[in-house]
């Protein structure tokens, strides 16, 4: 099901990527979640806030000699701040994310961890190991989901106060323990510098080339 | 395809008045400033509040010059930055400061670039945390494949603010600041009660930031030695050392095709014996050799078979057609044993005497031996005797290695006095640390 009608408008709705099953209607910005078959309105998207990410939509980059397309993109809101989590969907049809907080980036997917430790076990300075890496929780960061726009791969709306663990190692393998879900999700990935993404139709920036 | 995606507007630089003093303030991180601080007024803002809250008040008398004026755009690490950000940061124990200039690309992110009395270092923010590990007694941390040894660490605020920051002003948060170097790297840990921040900087020279931000003038010269600073004698003394080595190979071998060339040449050899029960006179002279060439060196070595015992030798070196003569003596004595330590050698059974530049001429040995006349070793029917048998080489045209030597000597004055002067740089250095090689006088 590439092509859909908005179920509140009517308006044609196209899905760029065919695992997609949140998005928003272009038109009357409806947020539409895709089951079986039907097509459902859940809400309204809200305004997203002036965000200064050089990534937009149909970005594209290059990730472990992968090519990626931003197909979409969850805006959370802390205490410090905001940050982005673009969905990119690789070549290959994998998903993953695209994290930019504050111009630092991040590439991670989610991952199978066995078990994962209850909201209740992690604190800052606890060590867990997943896939062969140490991993120290950071921080603990509780966020405010702000919106979305364009494609997600599962349906994201409505939430707030979530609960968000930052793994580090000592190299660029990272992770996040998600509480927004229950169970909690895993993602694991790796730092990357900016020039290595080799990203494709970025936003432009007054006085900057 | 129709897209019903727009791209999204170019970002425009936003600009705001001052809650305080109604003057304009320029916002050159594209919205990712949390905090500003009015350049008139010195009023710091909350950005991220739509009335643009005063959140506190920076002191005149803090105020500081900078060096590099915020706006000023310079090309570093292969990109370009623009300053948007200068704060001071005040160590509490002792008020000594360090300045910080927030750099801002807007796709690459924050860097820093930090000052202290003329040393400075591009520093980027890491996400990676370096593990602790100790070197030795000492705290270090470990990051990249390289270990960092802890340098220092104290309780820092930020005591001046200017332009925007990405984050929070906090007024009077002591955060606890430590180094760890590898210079020219110095690894910076920065801990508050909810959080620990690594970034790793890099020295820079002063004349590499004006240039790059095409600043007027010459940098201050930096005074003393920051942590990080490369010692400009740092792996020098290594090549010079190679080079000694290799000189002194040179050396060798030009010592070696010296010893090939010089004749060394046996000009006489003859085999004596000593007793002294013997009534006549002991000196002799020997019969007449020749020494030919050009004027050089002989050299006398005397072996006499002494155990337990000693020789001493009487020489005249004379020369036949004008009588001048090379006087001198050597004694030959060998002792041996054992005490509760072991066994014990002492002295030798041959002794070497050498005479530089002997001109050419027909020559003779005139030799008295000479031998304890009380305690003999021997004994005979009547009385107890010493006696030895003792052999005499002569040998003409013998190099010289005390100039080797010399010249040995002097190829080692360039390494040594930089190994002490790198060594010095390094006291120097870790002389700021929390662990002085020297003790400070006074204290």
């Amino acid at each position: 099901m590439r092509a859909a009608t908005c179920p509140n408008c009517g308006a044609p709705v196209q899905f760029r990527w065919s695992s997609a099953v949140q998005t928003a209607c272009p038109f009357c910005k409806s947020i539409l979640v895709r089951t079986d078959l039907e097509l459902k309105n859940v809400g309204q998207v809200a305004d997203l806030p002036p965000d200064p990410s050089p990534i937009q939509l149909l970005t594209e980059g290059m990730y472990k000699g992968k090519k990626f397309q931003v197909t979409g993109r969850l805006v959370y809101a802390y205490e410090q701040g905001s940050w982005n989590e673009w969905h990119i969907v690789m070549a290959d049809g994998q998903s993953g994310w695209l994290s930019d907080a504050q111009l630092q980036y991040a590439v991670s997917f989610l991952a199978d961890g066995g078990p994962l430790p209850a909201e209740a076990e992690v604190s800052r300075g606890r060590h867990f190991r997943f896939q062969n890496n140490d991993f120290e929780v950071a921080t603990l960061t509780v966020a405010m989901y702000r919106g979305f726009e364009g494609e997600l791969p599962f349906p994201y709306y409505g939430k707030s106060d979530m609960l968000f663990a930052d793994l580090r190692t000592a190299g660029p393998p990272f992770g996040t323990l998600d509480y927004s879900e229950q169970p909690p999700l895993l993602f694991l990935g790796e730092w990357v510098e900016f020039e290595d993404l080799q990203l494709k139709n970025l936003r432009q920036f007054e006085g900057w080339k | 395809m129709s897209s019903p995606l727009v791209p999204a507007p170019i970002v425009k630089a936003r600009a705001l008045n001052c809650s305080n003093c109604g003057g304009p303030i320029a916002l050159r991180g594209f919205g990712y400033a949390l905090t500003v601080v009015c350049p008139q007024c010195l009023t710091a803002l909350d950005t991220s509040d739509p009335q643009i809250k005063i959140i506190g008040q920076i002191q005149e008398a803090q105020r500081r010059t900078l060096w590099i004026p915020l706006g000023t755009r310079g090309k570093l690490a292969g990109a370009e930055w623009e300053v948007i950000g200068f704060q001071t940061r005040t160590v509490v124990d002792d008020g000594d400061t360090w300045d910080e200039y927030l750099l801002f690309n807007p796709y690459k992110g924050f860097r820093y670039l930090t000052e202290y009395q003329g040393h400075w270092n591009f520093v980027t923010p890491l996400e990676p945390m370096p593990v602790r590990l100790p070197i030795g007694l000492r705290p270090g941390a470990s990051f990249g494949g390289a270990t960092y040894k802890h340098f220092s660490g104290c309780y820092a605020m930020t005591s001046f603010v200017l332009g925007e920051f990405p984050w929070r002003l906090q007024a009077g948060e002591k955060v606890q600041c430590d180094d760890f170097i590898h210079p020219p790297y110095v690894l910076s840990s920065e801990t508050t009660k909810d959080e620990v921040t690594w970034s790793r900087g890099e020295y820079t020279q002063g004349a590499e930031i004006w240039k790059a931000f095409a600043l007027p003038g010459k940098p201050v010269p930096p005074r003393g030695v920051y942590l990080n600073q490369p010692s400009p004698r740092a792996g020098k003394s290594g090549g010079l050392w190679a080079t000694f080595f290799l000189m002194l190979l040179l050396l060798i071998g030009l010592a070696a095709f010296f010893a090939m060339f010089s004749g060394n040449s046996v000009v006489f050899r003859n085999s004596y014996q000593f007793s002294t029960l013997g009534s006549s006179e002991p000196s002799f002279v020997t019969p007449i050799f020749q020494l030919n060439g050009r004027p050089s060196a002989v050299e006398l070595s005397v072996h006499a078979n002494v155990d337990n015992n000693w020789a001493y030798f009487n020489f005249a070196l004379i020369d036949d057609d004008t009588g001048a003569a090379y006087d001198f003596g050597r004694e030959v004595s060998y002792y041996h044993g054992t005490d509760s330590d072991g066994a014990w050698t002492e002295g030798g059974t041959t002794s070497t005497a050498y005479i530089p530049s002997v001109p050419p001429g027909h020559y003779y040995l005139r030799v008295e031996p000479e031998m304890d006349t009380n305690a003999g070793q021997f004994r005979n029917a009547s009385k107890r005797y010493n006696a030895t048998t003792y052999d005499i080489i002569l040998r003409r045209d013998v190099p010289n290695y005390s100039l080797f030597w010399i010249a040995a000597l002097l190829l080692l004055i360039p390494p040594v006095f930089t190994t002490i002067r790198a060594r010095s740089f390094e006291v120097s250095r870790w002389m700021q640390s929390d662990y002085p090689p020297v003790r400070r006088g006074g204290g």
